[in-house]
């Protein structure tokens, strides 16, 4: 029953919001953090408890939901399931003592921010644990309301136009899945003999090789524009720069990663052919995402773009590392994804930090905050320097595990992704020197530092960025079953070394 | 000479008898009262009525039979779909009889045969009056509704087409507010549907020329005999389909709805928006199901290319209009070719897909045009969808539900509006019309857009300072779109029970 209680959690404390009278805008607050706080503390209960030596789902629920259709109310998690739960269970409550104040001057009440916040968590959690692929789609689909209201309603002046650009992309991706997994309905009714969306028991299907390529493709695009893989990003950037950062956190450190989820859940094992045969033409689009990310996050003037780009980039990295199909590269691939989250997030709110200070969001804006204020300064630096993944922070692990096991397959690829690296420096190194080194920028000179509340906010982030950097064994052993068990479905095996040294 | 009494099982028609009982102690009541206590005998009795009716269908539920001298199959789909018509019914008479909303009285005119504009309109108008003749007209309209889809023999489906049409055309002319429109809008419709009835009943006597009888088991035997002349057949098909299709506002005939739907009165369009399709498509699902099945090979792909004309078509206008009653009018369009694939599926889950959809669809339409009732300014409803701007912050409660409605018409999981589609979507594959799918899905893609658009316009917007507000929402109006809303999540969460009930009625008897 622990997945179950950490859907319905958040939702509990949402309703509870909800229901406050007008205008008690703290309590509110204080009820989102404790709820957000006590699922966290659930889940790390729970992942105390996970299996680790085993590759399959733990923690199954199953309940008769629409009978009809054969679809259940299907919980489960396995390594990659269990990781992406944890990160957005921490980064809930952290997103929500970051945004403390962000509610405000939005199209509707404070409150109502925080009800979206929570119920959006529900939906996160719902959609990495569901083992039955009309459950995912649901909440996959479910999920795109309480964004567009958070970004429409909360973001900043463009915000209107960026929430209908992402959810009409996500429409277009998740309508495609539809006509998919319509395809699969039918294909079980007509093998299985009775109707069934289970993942566990998909597998088995037999499916005609036209046939799957096909459907993997409905997958696959759904996936890419959630991920967001070039050429389907274009929504990304707008909808980041528009949303509020503790949406933005939200949006691209967790939403965006059932898109990789997605990829490994469902297109890999569901699909092996067709994901053999795709999986060239995805690498290359793959390595075009991570070189096009970092080229254009140089160019950006604007702190969001910049954030954003780069992740366009750190998801090409994620792609690349699934479709490599080597225990490595997988693993290397759902280590980025957690790590990933957690970067992004500290960029992301120091940007906000720095952009509500400023009043401003562009990046010419800002300059010698080093000496302004020296804690807000470091804590953008080293956020900067887990992006760039330097060796000793989170990112470093992963981003050397995927282009190692990538270049056991797609060495062409792993060469010219590893640019990438150089141009992240770039990036990096370019906004921490305007924007924190060099003459204090006029109108700069009296920022204030973080305060209390907002160190208690990012000190988490960091110390995972840094514990990670030096101890990625503690969630690699988590991962490197389960990707054992998808490389199997996925009839991957791991090429030999060539030669011994 | 003996004269042979018709055998008629009495029980199996009683709804039907019920509410057209209802609809003559309507008229009785117009005849003997007086004009202020009319109303209050009229809303009560007409309600009285269809609730009858429903408990009598609930008590009939698994009635599977062909009564009447084989006029009438009371099998599954006629029952399910009759309680929906009786319960839509009431919701739409619900919206009828709303009288708190109008400062002037209610939605409809205060003398129907008062020319716009003369003298004698304005004395009417002046003098408050109120009519209640809607009452009886919309009880003989539902009464030809549930009997449209039980119909058995062409006769018997052209006499309850007729029976649901006309009092709908009147219906339609009887807007207090923006006469020309309206009139113009019952003149249409009674001109189109005429003309429509008219294919209808020259594709009836092809079919009768084909297999020498109306009745639908005997049209079945022919063709599956191969008995007749097929061109016969074929013409008669064609024929037999453009007055179906005009009902159910498929594209190349669909010209009528949007003006229709925007001319006559709000709850009127409402109730027909809903209730029609609803009878519709089920006397179209019969007729092609049973009577025409084995000819399924001749008209399945002339349904199937109508029903992605219709789909692509229907989104396609709707994303241009401007005012909220029309773009509704072509989105029931746009639905109408994702109903169509449910009925080109011609399988089991099709019609169970098709039925589960019909109903779904008949609860968020209503739902949608009630809130339009609701949307006023001063010269009456606020149609054009810039009134709509800033709902969000003004009436938060109102353009809530108005966006839970058109997001279970966009079909977003949770809501009814999905497992319906993902009914008949994966009907329409399971056949073998993957084409269908996509486009069904595609265009779904597209219609999205301008759901969308209206919640965008409605919370992202600020309200204009002049702009129509909405006044306390009074009981019935309550009423009805609580039902609605109710549905709409409840199917769409846990649509487990109602599937079950389809899936077991879904099987027509012949």
């Amino acid at each position: 029953m622990y997945l179950s209680s950490l859907l319905l959690l958040p939702l509990i404390g949402s309703a509870v919001i909800a229901a406050l009278p007008a205008g008690r805008t703290l309590l509110a607050k204080q009820i989102a953090l404790g709820t957000s706080v006590l699922t966290a503390l659930l889940g790390i209960v729970m992942a105390l408890q996970f299996d680790r030596t085993l590759g399959t789902f733990q923690f199954v629920e199953s309940h008769e939901w629409i009978t009809s259709f054969g679809v259940k109310y299907g919980l489960g998690i396995d390594g990659t399931g269990l990781v992406l739960i944890l990160m957005a269970l921490i980064l809930a409550p952290i997103v929500i003592l970051a945004s403390w104040n962000e509610g405000q001057g939005g199209r509707f009440s404070q409150k109502a921010f925080f009800a979206l916040l929570l119920i959006l968590e529900t939906f996160m959690v719902g959609v990495f644990a569901a083992t039955d692929v009309f459950l995912f789609y649901v909440f996959f689909e479910a999920m795109l309301i309480p964004v567009y209201f958070l970004i429409g309603s909360f973001g900043g002046p463009n915000r209107s136009y960026a929430a209908v650009k992402f959810l009409l992309y996500s429409l277009l991706g998740g309508l495609l899945m539809l006509a998919a997994v319509i395809g699969l309905y039918v294909l079980t009714k007509s093998q299985f003999g009775a109707p069934t969306f289970d993942v566990t028991e998909l597998g088995a299907l037999n499916i005609d090789q036209n046939l799957q390529r096909w459907l993997f493709l409905g997958f696959f695009i759904a996936f890419a524009i959630k991920a967001p893989m070039w050429p389907l990003h274009t929504w990304l950037p707008d909808a980041a720069s528009a949303a509020t950062p503790g949406t933005a956190i939200l949006l691209i450190g967790v939403l965006d990663k059932v898109g990789t989820y997605g990829m490994i859940r469902y297109c890999l094992p569901l699909f092996p052919e067709a994901s053999h045969y795709f999986a060239p033409t995805i690498v290359v689009l793959a390595v075009i995402s991570i070189i096009y990310g970092a080229i254009l996050a140089i160019g950006q003037k604007d702190l969001k773009r910049l954030i954003a780009f780069t992740s366009i980039s750190h998801f090409g990295f994620i792609v690349l590392g699934i479709f490599a199909m080597t225990s490595t590269a997988g693993a290397g691939a759902t280590l980025y994804m957690f790590n990933h989250g957690f970067s992004t997030a500290a960029l992301f709110m120091v940007a906000g930090w720095m952009i509500s200070r400023r009043n401003s969001s562009k990046i010419s804006d800002f300059g010698g905050l080093q000496r302004v204020t020296p804690v807000m300064a470091w804590m953008f630096f080293i956020a900067g320097m887990s992006s760039l993944a330097l060796p000793g922070l989170a990112s470093f692990i992963s981003e050397v595990l995927v282009l190692v096991g990538a270049y056991q397959t797609y060495p062409v690829a792993a060469i010219i992704s590893t640019v990438a690296i150089v141009l992240a420096a770039l990036y990096i190194l370019i906004v921490v020197q305007r924007s924190l080194h060099g003459p204090i920028a006029p109108g700069n000179e009296s920022l204030p530092d973080l305060t209390t509340r907002e160190r208690v906010a990012i000190a988490p982030v960091i110390a995972i960025i840094i514990f990670l950097g030096f101890v990625p064994s503690v969630l690699l052993n988590v991962i490197n079953p389960t990707v054992s068990h998808t490389l199997m479905q996925v009839n991957a095996t791991d090429p030999t070394p060539t030669a011994g040294e | 000479m003996n004269f042979v009494a018709p055998v008629i099982n009495y029980s199996q028609v009683l709804p039907i008898l019920i509410v057209l009982g209802t609809a003559l102690l309507g008229v009785i009541v117009e005849a003997f009262f007086a004009r202020e206590r009319r109303y209050q005998i009229q809303v009560p009795l007409s309600i009285a009525g269809l609730v009858a009716a429903f408990v009598w269908i609930l008590k009939i539920r698994a009635t599977t039979a062909i009564t009447a001298e084989s006029s009438v199959a009371i099998d599954g789909p006629a029952l399910v779909l009759q309680g929906a018509i009786v319960i839509l019914g009431i919701a739409g008479l619900l919206l009828i009889a709303e009288r708190k909303l109008d400062s002037s009285g209610d939605a409809f005119v205060a003398q129907a045969a008062a020319i716009p504009g003369s003298e004698a309109e304005r004395t009417a108008t002046l003098a408050k009056l109120t009519q209640t003749e809607v009452f009886p007209l919309t009880l003989f309209a539902i009464a030809g509704m549930m009997l449209f889809p039980a119909a058995n023999d062409l006769v018997t489906m052209f006499v309850a087409l007729e029976v649901l049409s006309l009092p709908l055309y009147l219906m339609s002319g009887l807007a207090r507010r923006r006469r020309l429109l309206s009139q113009e809008a019952a003149l249409k419709y009674f001109l189109l549907g005429a003309f429509s009835s008219a294919f209808f009943l020259y594709g009836a006597a092809f079919l009768y020329g084909y297999s020498g009888s109306v009745g639908f088991r005997q049209i079945r035997q022919a063709i599956q005999t191969n008995a007749g002349n097929d061109v016969l057949l074929l013409i008669g098909i064609a024929l037999v389909s453009v007055g179906l299709l005009f009902k159910v506002s498929a594209v190349p005939f669909h010209s009528w709805t949007p003006d229709v739907y925007q001319g006559a009165p709000t709850p009127v369009t409402a109730f027909m928006a809903a209730c029609t399709k609803i009878a519709a498509f089920g006397a179209f699902a019969r007729l092609f199901y049973v009577g025409l099945s084995g000819a399924r090979w001749d008209w399945r792909p002339m349904l199937t290319v109508i029903a992605i004309a219709t789909m692509v078509l229907g989104v396609l206008w709707a994303l241009t209009q401007t005012d909220i009653k029309r773009m509704l009018a072509y989105s029931s369009v746009a639905h109408s070719g994702f109903i169509l694939t449910g009925i080109v599926a011609t399988n089991k889950a099709g019609l169970s897909g098709t039925l589960f959809y019909l109903v779904t669809y008949g609860f968020t339409t209503i739902g949608a045009f009630a809130i339009v009732t609701l949307v006023r300014n001063a010269s009456g409803e606020a149609t054009h969808i810039s009134g709509y701007a800033g709902l969000g912050k003004r009436s938060p409660w109102i353009a809530m539900l108005l966006s839970l409605f058109l997001l279970g018409l966009a079909g977003i999981p949770l809501t009814s509006g999905f497992v319906a589609k993902f009914a008949v979507f994966s009907a329409a594959y399971e056949s073998g019309s993957t084409i269908l799918v996509i486009f069904g899905v595609l265009t779904s893609a597209i219609a999205a857009f301008f759901y969308i658009r209206l919640i965008v316009l409605m919370f992202f917007q600020d309200p204009d300072e002049n702009g129509p507000t909405v006044a306390a929402v009074p009981l019935m109006t309550t009423a009805a779109i609580a039902l609605c809303a109710t549905v709409t999540l409840v199917l769409g969460i846990l649509p487990n029970a109602l599937l079950h009930v389809i899936d077991a009625a879904s099987r027509f008897v012949f």
